[in-house]
């Protein structure tokens, strides 16, 4: 998958379909009065389909959301069909929590944290990836594939496995290696230890995405500008700050935003290794809503942590959706 | 320019470490499910199993409508990534190729569409759903499946759009096409690879999806194999070898589409036909 980076994927000659369809006409750009006013409406049919779908799909159970946040939502209520409006208590009740603003700590941290090691180490595989030969380059990049296609569940309950306080292989390996007091250690018993497992987790299974698509970007660079670059006398540093980081920026911020919403909004890893445990000290804010809400059932306080939630990833994001709005400016 | 022996070294050195290090994990999972149970709990482990059984996936088979599980996770799946790709394409062509007012607005509202905070608002999900009489039903889960995928669905494939050269179109135009006949014959090829590449997201997604359908679907007869996975975890926890094969069994498909598909779509990247 490349994302907005201009990768020239064009396998296979355009093979020629004998079979007719029948094309209503889409109208090109100018023509005559009535196709080109059919071609001004064109851009918006095309979206009406997506639009209708995140529209209904998406927008619906949001404001529904929203709605229940403000409400007084238990099991009673959610059986009994009852609307029970409570105004502001749901937020309020969880802003002055000091829970809340621990959680929203620990989830910037954890972000930060676990979004750096990927792009940096995922970048750094990407250039390997370029620079090796043939063989060894598929050879790594099966390794990738296989672990970014591991389906989260199964990963979280393989590394549940690997790091078993009993013959899980990591404290075996510890232990020989001279670490003795690690020979039946419990990672899943302190915040620190749990979460490194996690970090180890979500950094291996997100790093091939980084890698793979950074390596396909770099194949798209022209060798001309590299042949420029030594012209003028560049080193290998150079040539790279000069001519491989600027054609791979507007990758890099497109990958970071990305990794920044999947880890922080990293579900299944966290809540499947130790249900945000040990006492609820690895609680990401996508966890404590859903432990608060699903699991104690308070599902209007869910429902505003989690509106909540997304007001923190807007913030965290908004210096990229911003350049975004700029860059598409300058475009049209 | 000549590279020294250290040069050419460490770089197939470090590929090594690392393809180890990446494929171990999953490497552990496949050897733990077929060892028999006292090599799992060996005072120091067995790495290459000598002897192999088919005990563990017996016992993981066993459980009740498991491939009434399969055949659902595969509907769901498959529908889902389908639909989510037809209605990402028509989006995605017109954000590549075309120029209207709000276009912007648009790409936006796809990007901030990706935020969605899925496993928290499942309890509104499940209060509409409710309301609309269609718990315990495949329907709502395929639907929403492909919503989840949607955006980055659109965002990606608008990447693919616009990178087939746009004088192929207009040649193709200029040819006699129409425009929809240009996109059919002339882009639709072109995209093969882009399709498959984006599909692998929506299908790891939709395999993987567990918070939804764990509130909407009580009826075993309509839950999907995360299900099952975890709460084959719960029922078997100190098994390893059960449960590294129930694993195993989850993964497969989607390690196998994954590396079948993955080569096309590099491949379809890199080895470009119309290299600009």
């Amino acid at each position: 998958m490349s994302v907005q980076t201009e990768g020239t994927d064009t396998a296979g000659e355009p093979a020629v379909h004998k079979a007719r369809l029948p094309a209503p006409p889409a109208g090109g750009d100018g023509g005559s009065a009535p196709s080109a006013r059919r071609g001004a409406a064109a851009p918006y049919l095309l979206l009406l389909p997506a639009l209708l779908a995140t529209l209904i799909l998406l927008g619906w159970p949001l404001v529904k959301n929203g709605m229940l946040s403000f409400q007084n939502l238990n099991p009673r209520q959610l059986i009994q069909h009852l609307t029970e409006w409570n105004g502001g208590d749901n937020y309020r009740e969880v802003l002055t929590g000091s829970d809340f603003w621990h959680v929203v700590e620990r989830s910037v941290v954890f972000t930060a944290v676990n979004v750096v090691l990927i792009m940096l180490l995922g970048t750094l595989i990407g250039l390997l990836l370029a620079r090796l030969g043939k063989r060894m380059r598929l050879l790594l990049m099966l390794g990738l594939v296989l672990a970014w296609a591991m389906p989260v569940i199964a990963a979280t309950t393989v590394y549940q496995w690997l790091f078993a306080q009993r013959f899980g292989v990591v404290n075996w390996v510890l232990d020989r290696l001279g670490w003795h007091s690690m020979a039946d250690y419990n990672w899943f018993g302190s915040q620190l230890s749990t979460f490194s497992v996690i970090t180890l987790l979500i950094v291996w299974q997100s790093i091939p995405f980084v890698a793979i698509n950074l390596y396909a970007a770099t194949t798209t660079i022209p060798r001309e500008l590299y042949e420029a670059a030594s012209l003028d006398g560049a080193g290998a540093w150079k040539s790279f700050t000069s001519v491989t980081l600027p054609f791979l920026r507007p990758f890099l911020y497109a990958t970071t935003f990305l990794e920044v919403i999947w880890v922080f909004k990293a579900f299944p890893q966290i809540f499947a290794i130790n249900e945000g445990g040990p006492d609820h000290l690895t609680e990401t804010l996508p966890i404590y809503a859903f432990v608060e809400g699903v699991g104690n059932q308070h599902f209007g306080v869910g429902a505003a942590i989690s509106f909540l939630t997304v007001l923190v990833l807007l913030v965290i994001t908004s210096y990229y959706l911003r350049m975004v709005l700029k860059q598409e400016e300058d475009e049209l | 320019m000549k590279r020294s022996v250290f040069g050419r070294v460490w770089p197939n050195a470090t590929a090594g470490v690392l393809f180890a290090g990446f494929v171990f994990p999953v490497y552990w999972m496949f050897a733990t499910a077929f060892k028999p149970t006292g090599d799992i709990i060996a005072e120091s482990p067995v790495w290459f199993p000598a002897d192999v059984t088919a005990g563990h996936f017996a016992k993981a088979v066993d459980a009740d409508h498991f491939w009434t599980l399969v055949l659902n996770s595969v509907t769901v799946t498959v529908s889902a990534v389908l639909l989510s790709l037809v209605i990402a394409l028509f989006a995605a062509f017109a954000l590549a190729r075309m120029r209207f007012r709000g276009r912007r607005g648009f790409i936006v509202t796809f990007m901030l569409a990706q935020m969605a905070p899925w496993e928290v608002m499942v309890i509104a999900i499940y209060m509409l759903v409710r309301d609309n009489d269609l718990l315990d039903s495949l329907v709502p889960l395929t639907v929403f499946y492909a919503i989840m995928v949607l955006p980055l669905t659109i965002l990606t494939l608008r990447g693919y759009v616009a990178a087939v050269p746009k004088e192929l179109e207009e040649s193709a135009m200029v040819d006699g096409c129409t425009r929809t006949q240009a996109f059919v014959r002339v882009i639709f090829p072109l995209l093969a690879p882009g399709l498959m590449a984006t599909s692998l997201f929506g299908f790891i997604t939709a395999w993987n999806e567990f918070p939804l359908v764990l509130i909407l679907n009580k009826d075993i007869e309509k839950q999907t194999l995360p299900l099952w996975l975890s709460q084959f975890q719960t029922a078997f926890g100190d098994d390893w070898g059960a449960t590294m094969a129930a694993s195993s069994l989850f993964a497969l498909p989607i390690l196998v589409l994954f590396i079948f598909l993955q080569r096309k779509a590099v491949s379809g990247l890199t080895d470009g036909a119309v290299k600009g």
